[in-house]
């Protein structure tokens, strides 16, 4: 009999078999992850998902009896009170009676088929073809976290590093070379030696002995066990390892009038556009900033959930952002993304320093920026643009990297989002602000 | 080792443990139980490793397909809710027989595992006669090698979805793609010589010119003698429709043809296996009660150890009445259990009954001999049908339910009395007739000269016609296969009355 241990051979054998199936089920998991991402709460959308999609598809028919119908005859267990010739009324759902062995090997007939995505596929689902605009302007940044990477050996270097096996190897092979006696070979003369000595018998080949010794421990002496020669270092050369980051900006209006529901529209759209930089970038920076009539850079907390009160002025957004860039994100480092979400309120007399600034501070330091208007569920639009719209109207251009869009209700979210990022995205019809978002 | 010196204690095992219960266990199999098995190869397998066999049907080699993919998912997922233990073991047919244990699984149930596995399925699986018929078990590992090998070239070359297509279409037919008889051997020019010149011989013998002058229907006897000739060639009616698709569909490429042979060959791999699932895990679930019975008495076992097999051993065998909430048909380890333990006490201590109903068998003092040659000859239906005693089905209480579906009430037709006994068994029996179980369905015309429409029957049995849904789906599969449409009728068996006729369904849109 053998016995094997196969626990370590390498997991995930049916990883093929689970890509073939996500492959084949792709069109309903979509539209379930899709359909997901609209009903939960977005922080939960990066973790893996339980979903169910439609067994159309996945089925695995084959012919089989129809579950009803026809003469059957059945033999089952535990007759309690029942003797020939009784009748049984039928339960009302025709399915209590039966055999049990009939009916599909899955178990599964109409029902949805529920399983569990890992938080990789969801997320490559959920984001699947959007891309990020413009990435030719990304930088390349070297952090001091380089990365030691083996690059042979070498005969200098810390001793944490000394490569016992290649020293070895030449101590032995210059040993060997250089005929060094073997401490055995010593032992056996030094053996025979004394064995002389003490019988007294061959006084001749005793002192010729004693020499051949003497002469062997100052070769022994001479040729070291370990020459300073033979050792070898594990040589690292440490290879900067090119680290792409991106920082996004959340700008937000936290005046009166931007309601709960407005917030938690921006909120959605902030967290979708961090996941998706999370995704494309190693390292992804969030700067939050509020304004009324001020702006200041604050934690994710007081961002979406302390209120203010006080006017609007968005220029101080703005200029808190170029704050903010100018000290810690300098544009040759990081790929800077702004998102900006409003009820499309300002100051009227501040519209024409927010184009400024826009125009000449920020655009031109961004990759990005997006500029998500948040209305109330149940108003319906006025016939006419927001004042914050018609003057960042001015400033948008066909190949610019600044992006529009109107959301509503939450469902407008997620069409949006992969408007703006989708990569076969008609870049006229895109950069031209168009009315709401889908 | 002495006979009161248990042969481990505590739950942990470990290989010299293991190695250590196995010699105990071969002791006793080959020595008081006389099995004859395969040599034993036991692998141990994690959690994981476990799902990932589930997945592929319990073969360590498979080939990739979505359908497996979604079986893991499946499976995962109620694995992970709790819903559902694994199993201890899985165990294949192969030479040396490979029996997966799992890590998690303490020592006493590594114990039963291997007696259960490791000898039980053993045995059966060399001995029994079907399994010597139909699959061979030196070479399945190889071909399985083979067959996954080649589906990957196929995917390589001819891309996944291509694939993808004929096996999802030759796994809807898998259960209809065995040949339930060993086929006929085509002659040889020798043989069909030998048989013409017979065929002259008797012609002239039988020669009479009278006949000549017999008046016949002209056209008609032409067409049938061309329906006939047509049959022939085809080989039709033939219910093994893999296997007819894979010889006669006209569009199919080389690597299509080779795909649903390897489809084929599987299934007919398995085909025993589904006729025997009841002898097959009886004598397993035997011979590991036996043997973990026959170490406790040694001494070799410790009382604790074999509390924890008994539990286990019970849950397996527990048969919940038609009326519990967890009943969902018969056990086949409960039926096969109790059939061969009660084999064992006709043997052993047979009653009056006994002797009346089993004479040849009743207190014959050879309860493994018994045992042995029925493990050898039986299928399930003719194990039931051979050996279930009265006792038996006194002791179940199994009553047999008459069904019609247009009445409003279920009759009961046989119970567990004098009367009843031969009924019960007969129905019993019956329910585990594959040839029952399955849809007799069969290829019987093909219009070669119009459209080549491909035209299948079903021969209903007792008015129990296909599920439509399912079927009009799998008609689509055998429509992808054979390149033009198929048309479906559901015949009553006896009387030839059609009973229902299915829509056309032609290929669904080509890649």
């Amino acid at each position: 009999m053998n016995i094997i241990d196969r626990r370590l051979n390498p997991s995930g054998k049916s990883l093929a078999n689970r890509q073939r199936f996500l492959r084949r089920a792709r069109a309903q998991i979509v539209k379930a992850v899709r359909d997901a991402s609209g009903s939960r709460s977005i922080l939960d959308i990066g973790n893996g998902e339980k979903i169910s999609i439609p067994a159309d598809g996945l089925r695995e028919p084959s012919f089989r009896r129809a579950s009803q119908g026809g003469i059957r005859d059945y033999v089952v267990p535990g007759n309690k009170e029942y003797v020939e010739g009784d009748h049984i009324k039928k339960p009302e759902k025709e399915d209590g009676g039966e055999g049990g062995s009939e009916g599909s090997p899955d178990g599964e007939g109409q029902d949805d088929f529920a399983f569990v995505l890992s938080r990789e596929e969801f997320l490559d689902i959920f984001l699947d073809d959007l891309e990020l605009p413009d990435l030719v302007k990304k930088k390349m940044k070297q952090t001091e976290s380089s990365v030691p990477s083996r690059a042979g050996y070498s005969v200098t270097g810390s001793p944490a590093n000394l490569n016992i096996v290649r020293t070895m190897r030449n101590s032995l092979s210059r040993r060997i070379a250089l005929k060094r006696p073997k401490p055995a070979d010593l032992a056996l003369l030094e053996e025979e030696i004394r064995a002389l000595d003490e019988s007294g018998d061959d006084p001749e080949r005793l002192s010729a002995l004693r020499l051949e010794f003497d002469r062997l421990v100052a070769r022994s002496r001479r040729v070291p066990y370990i020459d300073p020669l033979d050792v070898r270092y594990s040589r690292f050369e440490h290879v900067p390892r090119p680290v792409t980051q991106a920082v996004m900006f959340c700008l937000m209006d936290v005046s009166g009038s931007m309601t709960e529901h407005m917030k938690d529209l921006a909120k959605r759209f902030f967290m979708l556009l961090y996941l998706f930089l999370s995704r494309r970038y190693r390292q992804v920076d969030v700067v939050f900033i509020r304004h009324t009539h001020e702006a200041e850079e604050v934690d994710e907390e007081t961002f979406f959930y302390s209120t203010e009160t006080g006017g609007t002025v968005v220029s101080t957004a703005l200029a808190e952002m170029k704050r903010v860039i100018d000290e810690r994100y300098p544009p040759a480092d990081w790929n800077i993304y702004g998102a900006q979400a409003s009820d499309g309120d300002n100051t009227s007399s501040d519209n024409p320093r927010t184009v400024g600034l826009l125009e000449d501070m920020i655009l031109p330091a961004c990759q990005y920026f997006a500029y998500v208007e948040v209305g109330a569920e149940y108003k319906d639009w006025l016939g006419r643009d927001s004042d914050l719209w018609r003057t960042y109207k001015q400033v948008l251009k066909p190949e610019g990297n600044l992006a529009m869009r109107r959301v509503r209700v939450r469902s407008q979210i997620f069409p949006v989002f992969r408007d703006l990022f989708s990569k076969e995205r008609n870049d006229n019809a895109t950069w031209a602000a168009g009315g709401e978002g889908i | 080792m002495s006979e009161h010196q248990p042969l481990f204690s505590g739950a942990d095992w470990d290989f010299e443990k293991v190695q250590r219960v196995y010699g105990a266990i071969e002791e006793i199999a080959k020595g008081e139980l006389g099995l004859v098995t395969y040599p034993n190869q036991i692998e141990v397998i994690t959690a994981e490793q476990m799902l990932d066999a589930y997945s592929s049907i319990g073969m360590p080699l498979m080939y990739k397909h979505w359908s497996f993919g979604k079986h893991f998912a499946r499976d995962e997922s109620l694995y992970r809710k709790g819903m559902r233990g694994l199993a201890y073991e899985i165990v294949i047919n192969s030479s040396p027989c490979i029996s997966y244990i799992m890590e998690e699984n303490s020592m006493p149930m590594q114990t039963l595992v291997i007696a259960h596995a490791a000898f039980g399925h053993n045995h059966f699986f060399k001995n029994n006669g079907l399994f010597k018929q139909w699959t061979d078990a030196k070479g399945i590992l190889d071909y399985m090698e083979f067959a996954k090998g080649y589906i990957a070239h196929c995917e390589e070359r001819h891309g996944h979805q291509a694939v993808e297509r004929v096996l999802d279409a030759a796994h809807a037919l898998m259960s209809h793609g065995v040949h339930k008889y060993p086929r006929k051997r085509t002659p040889d020019l020798a043989d069909e010589e030998r048989r013409a010149s017979e065929r002259r011989a008797y012609q002239e013998k039988m020669f009479n010119d009278l006949w000549r002058t017999v008046p016949k229907g002209p056209t008609s006897r032409k067409g049938s003698e061309e329906l006939a000739e047509r049959k022939r060639r085809l080989g039709l009616p033939e219910e093994n429709l893999l296997y007819f698709l894979e010889k006669m569909a006209p569009k199919l490429a080389p690597w299509q043809r080779e795909i649903i042979r390897i489809v084929r060959k599987i299934s007919q791999y398995f085909y025993p296996q589904k006729q025997t699932k009841m002898m097959n895990e009886g004598c397993a679930t035997f011979v590991h009660y036996t043997i973990v019975n026959r170490l406790h008495e040694m001494g070799k076992l410790s009382d604790g150890a074999m509390l924890e097999i008994l539990h286990s051993h019970t849950s397996v065998v527990f048969q919940p009445d038609f009326d519990d909430r967890r009943y969902s048909g018969i056990n086949p380890y409960a039926l096969g259990f109790a059939m061969m333990q009660d084999i064992r006490r006709m043997c052993e201590n047979p009653t009056a009954e006994d002797r009346t109903w089993f004479p040849e068998i009743a207190g014959n003092g050879d309860p493994f001999g018994t045992l042995r040659q029925a493990w050898a000859d039986y299928r399930d239906e003719s194990f039931v049908l051979q050996f279930l005693s009265p006792a038996l089905i006194r002791k179940l209480k199994l009553f047999k339910i008459h069904d019609v579906s247009a009445k409003p009430e279920m009759d009961v037709a046989a119970i567990h009395n004098e009367r009843g006994y031969r009924e019960v068994r007969k129905a019993l029996a019956q329910s585990y007739d594959i040839a029952h179980l399955e849809p007799d369905i069969q290829i019987v015309d093909v219009d070669l000269a119009g459209d080549r429409r491909l035209i299948v029957h079903h021969l209903v049995e007792k008015g129990q016609l296909l599920d439509e849904a399912e079927a009009t789906r799998v008609l689509r599969h055998v429509a992808n296969l054979w390149g033009y449409e198929v048309r479906l009728l559901e015949i009553e068996a006896e009387t030839e009355v059609v009973l229902k006729t299915h829509e056309d369904v032609g290929p669904s849109a080509s890649l």
